[in-house]
């Protein structure tokens, strides 16, 4: 999972980059990055559709981007109820997931017992991949919700809580030695201290598992469901209607990306806070 | 509030090797005594072993108070960086102690100190909106509101410029007058102004350096001031 961690970077840091040599000046700088994302997309959508007629691809294999905007028209309804079930799975597993990755990361930098048992639990447990374990979720959790949403809770729950308890361990030294001498009680100082010091690393464990959790609900989604995005794309690919496939992947990498910025942009306000 | 002296005595080591060898302390009570010598001689070190802090080395000996109390509890501490949390505003930072120890902040006191040192303005700035001397004297405040006898100062004011560092040296010798403090310096031109007793530690133990008749906080163009701190530097560079 890890190897996927730079794979965000560039939708973090382009934007940023561009930014930044537009000068202080807030207005264009928006209008700019709006722009170039923009930009990005017609790029995108024009060179899809130069493939498609440059190698004279059939519909069934790959839909230009008209035939899919028209499909996802006429299944404007369908397409939606399905993508509000996986955006609830999503949704769920974020907030859960975070909770319990958070909660995990303070309890183990509160108690060095807790670090010696807990720690290498947690490294065995990555060495699992979690995707061989979806077909087991759905057996024991059902074609329902849950199994997706643990999914999401399994493939956020590690990325979190190691980037907020190596934020907890790094807490600057004057400042603990500052509580030492004040008297303070440890989990005072972990209140107090640690825990705000470490909101920026939070920050990006959450950033991680924005994108991070669609995956995780994708897949359960494939293994076993009877509604949601995953189960449209299967479903639409077994009935050639690739149209259909395309518009529901469009909808969901519109859903990651909104996702993502609105985690961003809650993750930005909780830095802004304590910086 | 009498504030005792504190005597460490003892030897240090760090991994089988010698920091400095047996040698005994004394922080003269409600007074100042300054601390010079070469960097890495483990002044450092006795300031944090007084405070109670992990040092990193093997210490074999005893810290205590003339008075029979305990020290650590006893002390309060500020160091070269302000150490002041990002996050809260001044009077925040200034009452930080009461929070970490889960008391009621004592706001009239507060808002006393913040006054006296200038910083009643500045109360709901965050130390980022400060100069490096107003942020220092927020950390001063913290350390007064702690209001404990003994106070051990790990070079406050040496990233400062040589006009606040003076001001701020006056305002220190002010604020914890009656204390028991020890500082620790390479400035000898601080230890001069402030030191009731200045001592400079070496690797053969601890000597007394001279200081000037007149009591502290000394003028900074009083002419046996500057005397006495050419001297105390020309003994620094004799031990480098």
């Amino acid at each position: 999972m890890n190897q996927n961690a730079p794979a965000t970077d560039p939708v973090q840091r382009t934007p940023a980059r561009v930014n930044d040599r537009r000068g202080t000046d807030s207005r264009p700088a928006m209008t700019g990055r709006v722009g170039t994302g923009f930009g990005i997309a017609i790029g995108l959508i024009a060179a899809w559709q130069a493939l498609v007629w440059a190698a004279d691809l059939p519909p069934f294999i790959l839909p230009g981007p008209g035939r899919v905007a028209f499909a996802l028209w006429d299944n404007a309804g369908l397409i939606a109820g399905h993508a509000v079930i996986t955006l609830t799975e999503v949704v769920a597993g974020l907030i859960i997931g975070a909770v319990l990755g958070a909660a995990t990361a303070l309890g183990l930098a509160l108690s060095p017992a807790a670090r010696r048992v807990i720690r290498p639990v947690l490294v065995i447990t990555q060495a699992l991949p979690v995707f061989a374990l979806a077909p087991i979720l759905t057996l024991w959790l059902g074609y329902g919700l849950w199994s997706k949403v643990l999914m999401a809770v399994l493939i956020i729950y590690f990325p979190v809580a190691s980037a907020f308890f190596d934020g907890l361990m790094q807490t600057p030294r004057g400042w603990l030695d500052q509580a030492r001498v004040m008297g303070a009680r440890p989990w005072r100082v972990l209140l107090h201290v640690r825990l705000p010091a470490a909101l920026p690393s939070l920050a990006s464990g959450l950033r991680l598992a924005a994108v991070y959790a669609p995956i995780g609900a994708i897949i359960g989604e494939w293994v076993g469901a009877s509604q949601g995005l995953g189960y449209l794309m299967l479903l639409a690919n077994g009935r050639a209607k690739i149209d259909l496939m395309f518009a529901a992947l469009a909808v969901l990498v519109a859903m990651t990306l909104i996702l993502y910025r609105v985690v961003g942009a809650g993750c930005d306000a909780l830095v802004r806070r304590v910086s | 509030m009498t504030a005792p002296s504190v005597t460490l005595a003892g030897l240090a080591d760090i991994g089988g090797a010698p920091l400095f060898g047996p040698l005994r302390l004394e922080v003269m009570a409600g007074a100042w005594t300054c601390l010079l010598g070469p960097s890495g001689v483990g002044k450092s070190t006795i300031l944090r072993l007084i405070a109670g802090l992990e040092t990193g080395a093997a210490f074999d000996g005893t810290v205590r108070a003339s008075d029979g109390g305990p020290v650590a509890p006893r002390v309060a501490y500020m160091a070269q960086e302000d150490l002041l949390m990002p996050w809260l505003d001044v009077a925040g930072n200034v009452a930080l102690g009461a929070r970490l120890r889960g008391e009621a902040p004592d706001r009239a006191r507060s808002d006393a100190l913040l006054d006296r040192l200038g910083l009643w303005s500045h109360r709901i700035k965050r130390p980022a909106a400060l100069s490096g001397g107003q942020r220092q004297r927020v950390a001063l405040a913290r350390t007064l509101m702690e209001d404990r006898p003994i106070v051990l100062l790990d070079e406050p004011f040496s990233a400062l410029d040589a006009r606040t560092r003076s001001q701020m040296q006056d305002l220190a010798a002010e604020a914890l007058a009656g204390r028991t403090v020890l500082l620790v310096t390479h400035d000898p031109g601080e230890a001069t102004r402030l030191g009731a007793r200045n001592l400079l530690m070496t690797r053969d133990g601890l000597r007394d350096a001279e200081i000037p008749a007149t009591p502290p906080l000394r003028a900074v163009d009083d002419p046996e001031t500057l005397r006495v701190q050419g001297r105390l530097l020309q003994e620094l560079r004799a031990l480098a």
